[in-house]
């Protein structure tokens, strides 16, 4: 019964300042739905339709759409999207080369992207776009947060990642704030499921540490390949390969495994304990980063909503950049690049009774800002 | 470098190899047969990961999963093949890669429907947990030394299924002329069927025993099933001892090639570039072998006469 009167509430609150203005808006979502990476998409898309049916608000039409993690797919959804439904946003891209497909296109038809993931270091510098909203993170800020956080115990590590431009970002983001040796470093094929060969490297390394960015399926691999090698060296990575989605299918071999995100479970606000309660008791299940951001995604658009026409661009989109929204990560706030300024966290995996989760031991950055924005003439 | 590290990297060839080997061996017994192209091949392989997973959940024991992964595996198989492949032998080939990839999206799907799109949970047996010791002080995964077991068990047994018992009789006949073996009273069409479960039956113990090691996904078998094609290719397809060397030269090849030339490519230009290049050509490297092998044999290392 609380929940339902906190629900409502909440509810109640944001259909009251969505009142100003009650004109029918049409928002596209391309996620994937299918697929080995399936499970990020449905949370995202989970998320987004929970927050937009909280909101009461009857004049939101979504038209959800699957792009399969192929980059061509995406690119001619949003074409239709754009062309035949006359979307007025567009959101809900996982992968950053499909980002990259679509992102440049749309925004220059005028049309305004949010995203609830990726964010390639090329839209965050040079082709920055004042249609383009990044709200969940620049792809290197929770590597960087791990390579600052690796400072405090480690002179030695060894780092992996998949040969792809996000695997680069990843790499080049740890490495922009560890400051120890490195005990070797090395690029595995996207969707690579066997890790022995690379195992037997980093147990005749002699590192310290090992840090790996292996997103979906991959990271699963690895971990279990990890844990049976009788390599006993601690890993870390950032939380894409420990989070919601990830941890049931790894099972205890993650105990105890640090990784960063910009969000967790226990982040103690009043707008996060709302949301792990609304998305629990809608489908069952715990929340990934996934769905946090997309939860937030779609509150930012609703209290845009509230302030200005989503025909009027320039007035949507400065009341978009005013991120007047309660936000479930806490602050948050868009730099001059529309990226996130956001706390990074560094969690800790543990278990609550037979459920694997993540926990906040320590805050790496506060209001951390991308290293491109600089580079971003808008 | 150690003699130690070294070992180890050749044993994970052995066996990467010895996992592709059980993927190829079903598929190049369909096609020598029966002249199949079975593109669903990999799905039965995913199918027999997540029966071992999803059984081992409920019953707590990985080996009743096993056991239950090769007989979803079989059935799935023998059931695919009555109502759809059995219509597909006198087409051409195109044909039946469409008809096999339409499965592969059924399978997919439908597994999506069954268990959702998240990865499942299957673990190793805890009593094939852990590393055992090397010579040279290094250590191997008990579960890896395993896999490399059941690879030459069954690469054993299949030896003496074709070439010594009468369901082995007939499938060689079969091989080589399908129409005489048909006149002389054999069912044919009960051979298929078997031969293809049996098929189905070892993608389906390859994607459980793999499982274990890796993540239980929609979609864990097409990677495996563009390298079993691979190895076919190298052995020559329809040949089972093709299959084996084939399989355990692209496991040692891109398991060595992985590991050393961005260790080579390191001494000639910077480490930083050194890696994402290296990755990039070893990522190649069983293809460019594929096309070497090919330039000097057109048709395999072990053609059977077609």
């Amino acid at each position: 019964m609380k929940k339902i009167i906190a629900a409502g509430i909440f509810g109640l609150s944001l259909a009251a300042s969505g009142l100003a203005y009650a004109e029918p808006v049409k928002i596209g979502v391309i996620t994937t739905l299918s697929g080995g990476g399936a499970g990020l998409g449905v949370d995202m898309r989970d998320a987004f339709a929970l927050a937009m049916k909280q909101s009461g608000n009857k004049d939101v039409e979504l038209v959800v759409e699957d792009d399969a993690q192929k980059p061509e797919i995406a690119v001619q959804l949003a074409e239709k999207m754009i062309q035949s439904d006359k979307v007025d946003l567009l959101t809900g891209i996982i992968w950053s080369n499909l980002a990259m497909a679509v992102v440049p296109n749309a925004v220059a038809q005028d049309v305004i992207y949010l995203s609830p993931n990726a964010g390639p270091s090329a839209l965050a510098g040079a082709k920055c776009n004042k249609n383009y909203f990044n709200v969940a993170y620049q792809n290197d800020n929770f590597h960087e947060a791990m390579g600052q956080y690796a400072n405090k115990d480690y002179k030695k590590t060894f780092i992996l990642a998949p040969n792809y431009p996000a695997g680069k970002d990843s790499l080049t983001g740890f490495k922009r704030y560890y400051k120890g040796e490195l005990a070797g470093e090395v690029y595995t094929q996207v969707g690579q499921t066997d890790y022995a060969a690379e195992i037997a490297q980093i147990r005749d390394s002699g590192a310290d540490s090992v840090f790996f960015f292996l997103p979906g399926g991959m990271g699963i691999s690895f971990m279990k390949q990890y844990a049976q090698s009788g390599v006993n060296i601690p890993v870390m990575g950032p939380g894409f390969s420990f989070d919601q989605d990830i941890l049931p299918a790894v099972g205890d071999a993650a105990l105890g495994v640090k990784n960063s995100a910009s969000w967790s479970k226990d982040l103690d606000n009043e707008a996060n304990k709302q949301f792990v309660e609304a998305f629990q008791a809608e489908y069952k299940r715990l929340p990934s980063v996934y769905a946090a951001q997309s939860w937030d995604t779609a509150n930012l658009i609703l209290s845009a909503l509230g302030k200005a026409s989503v025909k009027d661009k320039d007035a949507f989109r400065a009341a978009l950049k005013a991120a007047d929204f309660k936000s479930v990560r806490g602050g948050f706030t868009f730099n001059t690049n529309n990226h996130p300024v956001q706390n990074i966290y560094v969690r800790e995996v543990i278990k609550e009774g037979d459920v694997l989760t993540n926990k906040i031991v320590a805050t790496a950055f506060e209001h951390h800002k991308d290293a491109y924005a600089d580079q971003c003439k808008m | 470098m150690s003699i130690a590290l070294l070992l180890e990297q050749l044993l994970n060839g052995l066996q990467l190899g010895v996992m592709l080997f059980l993927m190829a061996a079903g598929l190049t017994l369909i096609f020598g047969v029966m002249g199949l192209i079975n593109l669903a091949h990999g799905s039965l392989y995913m199918i027999g990961a997540f029966a071992c997973a999803a059984v081992a959940a409920a019953t707590g024991s990985f080996w009743i999963g096993l056991a239950a992964s090769l007989v979803a595996a079989a059935a799935a198989g023998a059931i695919i093949e009555v109502t759809v492949i059995r219509r597909l032998y006198d087409r051409d080939h195109l044909d039946q890669v469409l008809a096999t990839f339409a499965l592969i999206l059924i399978f997919s799907e439908g597994t999506r429907w069954l268990f959702g799109s998240f990865p499942l949970y299957l673990d190793i047996p805890p009593l094939l947990q852990g590393a055992v010791p090397l010579p040279g002080g290094g250590q191997y995964q008990l579960y890896r030394l395993a896999i490399i077991g059941v690879g030459v068990v069954v690469a054993l047994g299949l030896y003496v299924l074709i070439s010594r018992t009468r369901l082995g009789m007939r499938i060689r006949a079969g091989e080589s002329d399908r129409e005489m073996i048909a006149a002389l009273g054999v069912d044919i069409r009960t051979l298929y069927t078997v031969v293809f479960a049996l098929g189905a039956a070892l993608a389906g113990l390859a994607g459980a025993l793999v499982g274990a090691l890796q993540s239980v996904q929609v979609g864990m078998g097409e990677p495996a099933l563009i390298l079993a094609f691979v190895v076919i290719v190298i052995g020559g397809i329809g040949s089972i001892k093709g299959a084996l060397l084939g399989a355990i030269l692209v496991g040692v090849v891109d398991t060595m090639g992985r590991f050393l030339l961005p260790k080579a490519l390191a001494l000639m230009i910077p480490a930083a570039q050194a890696g994402p290049i290296g990755a990039a050509l070893a990522s190649m490297l069983i293809y460019i072998v594929m096309a070497l092998i090919l330039a000097f044999r057109p048709s395999g290392l072990f053609a059977t006469q077609s």
